[in-house]
């Protein structure tokens, strides 16, 4: 198809046709062009179908609020739903294809719902779909999905990549119209540090669409001129193609830039959004005005557009929608529209509901006249018109512009609750409360001729950025007064479209008002009017309008519904920038991790870290095999395991005992150095917080570690600690986790190992259980040795400064060959601790009391700390609390899972009789048989009791005894040898 | 003398990508000084004597061959080459003795050089540090995918050291490849 539309002029770069399609069907278009303009160069009216009634639609607008004009754009993976066409930059080889349909675009089944319209009014399903109940989730909710809503996602990984960026500067100017462009040149000359973005591919705003000339140049030339400009100038950074969605707090503002949106595929690890945040000490916003439409009857065919959509057609993408155009406008600005037109051979007749509307001698001008009713089934073909006589005129169109007036760009004004200001002369709201720092130019501020924006541009940046001097000079340019008579929509009008995105008709409205919801945000969800993509943008100022002259009051006695960001919509995958599939987190790895990684290891995550799980051996086919082996050669011999993840802070000052003894429950001043001793955190309710152990390196030294989950919330509790609630005590904290690599050696052999590797005397005389040093190994490397156990079994763990992690396991792993040394992971090092019926995380869940976890002796009432006086609270010391026990089933083969609760034998099983829950289980290796760890009601009371261990949910029900949780070494003897 | 071979965080390969390369430096030694309390006159001095200057807030002294940054309130970190003071912790509390508590740090960071024209352009991408108003000597701690990272303005303006998490060397090494790529 030729572009039978194309006329003369514009901003597109003819020499560069670009091929497109759309539903199939190739087009052509040029660089410069957007889809709409291209597809309506083409002779494309008819691109959507509307979200309720299927109505064909078109584009209604040329910019970013347009509400009709959305096409699923290219395909497959990269599909893209609900893109505007309005704002769409053409490019060789796109594609994009109708939505919300069911046929073709021109035949749609579901059109269907135009004829019931009159049972689909506002808030029909909250009427209509209520009975039967359970007929909503199955039935109802699915038929209307399907046949309302718009575009559909692919359901395949996005391929393209995002990125977020932050960008500081002294002043960030929102919109590079005739405002803005001054606002940056006056900020940018005086040296300030200059953002200057813009949503549209080419900068200039309405000055591409306008006729008007600034000094003795066109307006589009002198914009390019200041563009270019700006762009010499190093502190200014120019982002066209970037949106600003949204006004935060503190001078911040998010911005999303379409970095390669505008050609097929980005290159290779190029982004195709970046989402900017934006800090900026000072804002000008120049987003210039939305002109709003008039509803009257059948008001959205194809080829209805508003008056200035048809301006930007016609002078900046050199397309005349239809050769002959009527023009529906209550103010002089529509009167624009038919001049361009006409001087661009359209023929053109002008619709004024003003008696006094200016007269023309070029075309026709119909004062006191109305647009009643349209014609056409897919497009435009004529207007019906009451004259001022009352009678009517038949008009033949393809294209009718409306113009109601313009609204204020508000939008951004609002986001911190900031509300805008009703302005009988505009007959439109204009911003008053702003955010902090931002000041409002142009026609966003309600300055409407391009002199008014020019000037107040200039204004604004002096003012914003409080230079000293004059103003620069600022450009002749048109000055035209805004003349307007408010109105809204045709009287009598029975479907006459408010909110063209959503079907919401000026009935609909009246509905609303007539069922009692008249709060303009109930006006809202009732009707939807102000929803969905365009965020009523077109809209909003209609639906108000038709409130307010119902309910007696004023447009701003009404109101306004609140603005939220963003202020266009924003692809998921903006927000989520790299941050998805494997790098959704960063990984981080243990020192032992190449090692292990050459062993065979299986990984687990366990918050960020990746540890070894289990290391598998070749003959093994199942992790339980692996398991089993590693627990039973630990405590047979030795065992290896890397615990470099447990949390580790470094504890210094001369008050650091008094520090720990305040954030113990158990005592630590008296700790002696070369001493490492368990600890138990509480909170400041007396509930267990964490547990580890306090090495005493040196008088002024503590080397304290916590549990891998909690080490960032100790120790930024200990910083809390000592900053807030000690800031007296002479202590110092830092982190040193990943500073040292550290291994547990465990089993009767470990001592035989590590005799090999380290420097000093670790003899159970010399280095008895408990105990720690700093000490050097393998000749003379700074190391640090600690005799605790976690297994049970005779242990160390040894640490050394991580470049030296590798190097270490590998010797240990060398001088552990005689022994039959084996690497245990996660999985065997929580077997053997439910062996020895030591607590950890699933035991410190966050409800649970260190009575409850036996250690209520531990909380010592000879000193104060953290947690220790709300512990003795009554409601957490009752007789029958829970009190940690063993678990073991009656019948060996049994499983005794975490998560079933105990229950009395012979008793009923429901919540009421609840007696306790399992918290660990494994199978124990070493028993042959499954056991547990549990909290029991009055627990160290029923051992060797017979209980019901049950989960209702998993069909389990199971016979067990209550036993000790200690299965393995009671007395400890193990790891005192 | 211990025979026990250290390894780099990474130990990957300078990369070059469009004007920006990117190489791990595996030579710095790293040791954090805290004041203690009444004592930062004393530890100020010790520092002046090392670096020349305390480094102020927001700050590196980019000294020969200890330099050092300012980390918190009455903490700074100093850095050498590993070289020559693997035992940096040991020397700096040999002499600020009990002014100062020292604690060693060269196994807690992976340190990434990053030079090259297009750097604050890869900058931007990566943090929120704003590059293009810091000055030689300028640090600022900040979140790198998600990693607390310190960024500090070397002396050439095309060149950030970047000190982040050595246990995440593989991501933060990841992120910065990626950022280098977008802007490349």
């Amino acid at each position: 198809m030729t572009q039978k539309n194309r006329i003369a002029g514009g901003q597109i770069d003819r020499n560069t046709t670009c091929k497109f399609t759309f539903d199939g069907r190739t087009y052509a278009g040029h660089a410069g062009d957007t889809l709409a303009s291209a597809l309506l160069a083409n002779g494309v009216r008819l691109m959507g179908r509307s979200f309720k009634y299927h109505r064909p639609r078109g584009p209604m607008t040329a910019s970013s609020d347009e509400p009709n004009a959305l096409v699923h754009l290219r395909s497959g993976a990269r599909t893209e739903p609900n893109t505007r066409a309005t704002t769409t930059e053409l490019f060789d080889g796109l594609t994009a294809t109708s939505q919300n349909r069911l046929g073709s675009l021109s035949f749609d089944l579901l059109a269907v719902n135009d004829r019931l319209s009159t049972f689909l009014t506002a808030g029909f399903y909250y009427k209509t779909f209520m009975w039967p109940a359970a007929f909503w989730e199955k039935v109802y909710e699915p038929i209307i999905r399907r046949a309302a809503g718009l575009g559909t996602l692919s359901f395949e990984d996005d391929p393209d990549v995002y990125d977020k960026g932050f960008l500081h500067c002294d002043l960030l100017i929102i919109g590079a119209g005739p405002a803005g462009l001054m606002a940056a040149l006056t900020a940018a000359r005086s040296g300030a540090e200059v953002i200057l973005a813009d949503e549209d591919f080419r900068m200039g705003g309405r000055l591409n669409s306008e006729t008007y000339t600034i000094d003795d140049a066109a307006g589009a030339d002198w914009a390019a001129a200041t563009v270019s400009e700006l762009a010499n100038m190093p502190n200014v950074r120019l982002l066209s193609r970037t949106t600003v969605i949204g006004a935060f707090d503190h001078g911040i503002y998010g911005a999303v830039e379409r970095v390669s949106d505008h050609i097929a595929t980005p290159d290779a690890g190029k982004p195709r959004q970046i989402l900017w945040r934006i800090y900026t000490q000072k804002t000008i916003l120049a987003a210039g005005a939305i002109e709003r439409p008039i509803a009257f009857n059948n008001n959205d065919r194809p080829g209805i557009m508003t008056a200035s959509a048809l301006r930007s057609y016609a002078n900046r993408f050199g397309v005349a929608v239809n050769k002959r155009t009527a023009i529906f406008t209550n103010d002089d600005d529509g009167h624009r529209t038919a001049t361009d037109l006409h001087a661009k051979g359209v023929k053109v007749i002008v619709i004024d509901p003003r008696a006094d509307a200016p007269r023309a001698r070029d075309y026709e001008v119909l004062a006191g006249a109305q647009v009643v009713d349209t014609m056409g089934r897919l497009g435009l073909t004529f207007a019906k018109v009451c004259l001022a006589d009352g009678t009517e005129r038949i008009i033949e169109c393809g294209a009718l512009g409306t113009s109601g007036g313009w609204n204020p760009n508000v939008h951004l004004t609002c986001h911190q609750r900031g509300r805008p200001v009703w302005n009988d002369a505009l007959a439109a709201f204009v911003p008053d409360d702003l955010p902090a720092g931002m000041t409002v130019a142009g026609a966003a501020k309600g300055d409407m001729s391009t002199a008014g924006a020019l000037a107040g541009g200039a204004q604004a940046a002096h003012s914003a950025l409080e230079l000293k001097g004059r103003l620069p000079a600022i450009p002749q340019a048109e000055d035209a007064p805004v003349n307007i008579t408010p109105f809204w929509y045709v009287e009598g009008a029975s479907r006459a479209w408010v909110d063209q995105q959503n079907d919401v008709t000026v009935k609909d409205v009246k509905l609303s008002h007539q069922e009692g919801f008249r709060s303009v945000e109930h006006l809202k969800r009732y009707t939807t009017l102000g929803m969905g993509t365009d965020q009523g943008k077109t809209a909003n100022m209609g639906g108000l309008a038709i409130m307010a002259e119902l309910a007696g009051k004023t447009i701003p006695e009404v109101g306004t519904t609140m603005f939220r960001p963003p202020y266009t919509p924003v692809a998921i995958g903006a927000f989520g920038g790299r941050h998805r599939g494997q790098d959704f987190h960063p990984k981080r790895l243990t020192p032992s991790h190449k090692w292990a990684e050459e062993q065979g290891a299986v990984f687990v995550e366990v918050g960020n870290w990746m540890r070894a799980q289990w290391f598998p051996r070749k003959d093994e086919t199942t992790w339980r095999e692996s398991v089993d082996r590693e627990v039973l050669a630990t405590r047979k011999s030795v065992g290896v395991c890397d615990v470099t993840t447990l949390g580790k802070v470094d504890v210094q000052g001369a008050d650091a005992a008094d520090f720990l003894n305040l954030i113990y429950c158990n005592g630590f001043a008296k700790l002696p150095v070369g001493k490492a001793r368990y600890g138990l955190m509480l909170r400041e309710d007396g509930i267990a917080m964490d547990d580890g152990t306090a090495a005493r390196m040196a008088e002024d030294h503590f080397v304290v570690t916590t549990t891998t989950a909690n080490a960032l919330s100790v120790y930024r509790h200990m910083e809390f600690v000592r900053q807030c609630l000690v800031p007296d005590l002479d202590v110092q904290l830092i982190s040193t986790t990943e500073s040292w690599a550290q291994y547990a050696v465990a089993g009767p052999n470990a001592r035989r190992v590590l005799e090999k590797i380290v420097d000093q005397d670790i003899s159970n005389a010399a280095f008895s259980f408990m105990a720690c040093a700093n000490i050097t190994v393998c000749g003379g490397l700074r190391a640090r040795l600690f005799r605790i156990s976690f297994s049970g079994e005779l242990a160390f763990e040894i640490a050394v400064p991580t470049a030296y992690g590798d190097a270490l396991i590998r010797r240990i792993m060398t001088a552990g060959a005689e022994f039959d040394i084996t690497p245990y992971g996660t999985e065997a090092l929580g077997v053997m601790r439910i062996e020895k019926g030591h607590a950890t995380g699933n035991e410190l869940n966050g409800t649970t009391t260190a009575a409850n976890l036996g250690m209520g002796r531990m909380v010592s009432d000879k000193k104060d700390s953290i947690g220790s006086v709300l512990s003795r609270r009554e409601g957490l010391n009752r007789a029958d609390d829970l009190r940690a026990v063993g678990i073991k089933p009656i019948d060996p083969t049994q499983p005794v899972p975490a998560g079933a609760h105990l229950m009395i034998s012979d008793g009923p099983v429901d919540a009421a009789h609840d007696q306790g829950y399992v918290t660990s289980a494994c199978y124990s290796p070493n028993l042959g048989h499954h056991i547990a760890l549990a909290f029991l009601k009055n627990g160290e009371g029923r051992i060797g009791e017979t209980m019901r261990l049950v989960s209702p949910l998993t069909d389990i029900d199971v016979q067990v005894e209550i036993c000790s949780a200690h299965f393995i070494d009671p007395k400890g003897e193990r790891l005192r040898a | 003398m211990h025979d026990l071979i250290p390894i780099p965080a990474l130990g990957v390969a300078t990369q070059t990508i469009g004007t920006i390369t990117i190489a791990e430096n595996a030579g710095v030694a790293l040791a954090s000084v805290a004041a203690r309390r009444g004592r930062a006159d004393i530890c100020a001095d010790v520092l002046t004597s090392i670096l020349g200057a305390v480094p102020d807030v927001g700050k590196a002294v980019l000294h020969d061959p200890e330099a050092g940054f300012w980390m918190a309130a009455g903490q700074w970190m100093i850095g050498a080459p590993m070289d020559t003071h693997e035992d940096l912790a040991d020397q700096l509390k040999a002499k600020l003795g009990d002014a100062a508590s020292v604690t060693e740090q060269s196994g807690g960071w992976v340190v990434f050089d990053i030079t090259g024209a297009a750097m604050p352009d890869m900058c931007e991408i990566l943090c929120n540090a704003p590059i293009r108003r810091m000055a030689a000597g300028d640090v600022q701690r900040t979140m790198i995918h998600q990693l607390g990272c310190f960024v500090i303005r070397r002396a050439a303006d095309d060149h950030i050291r970047i000190l982040g998490p050595r246990a995440s060397a593989g991501s933060l090494h990841h992120a910065l490849i990626t950022a280098a790529t977008a802007v490349a």
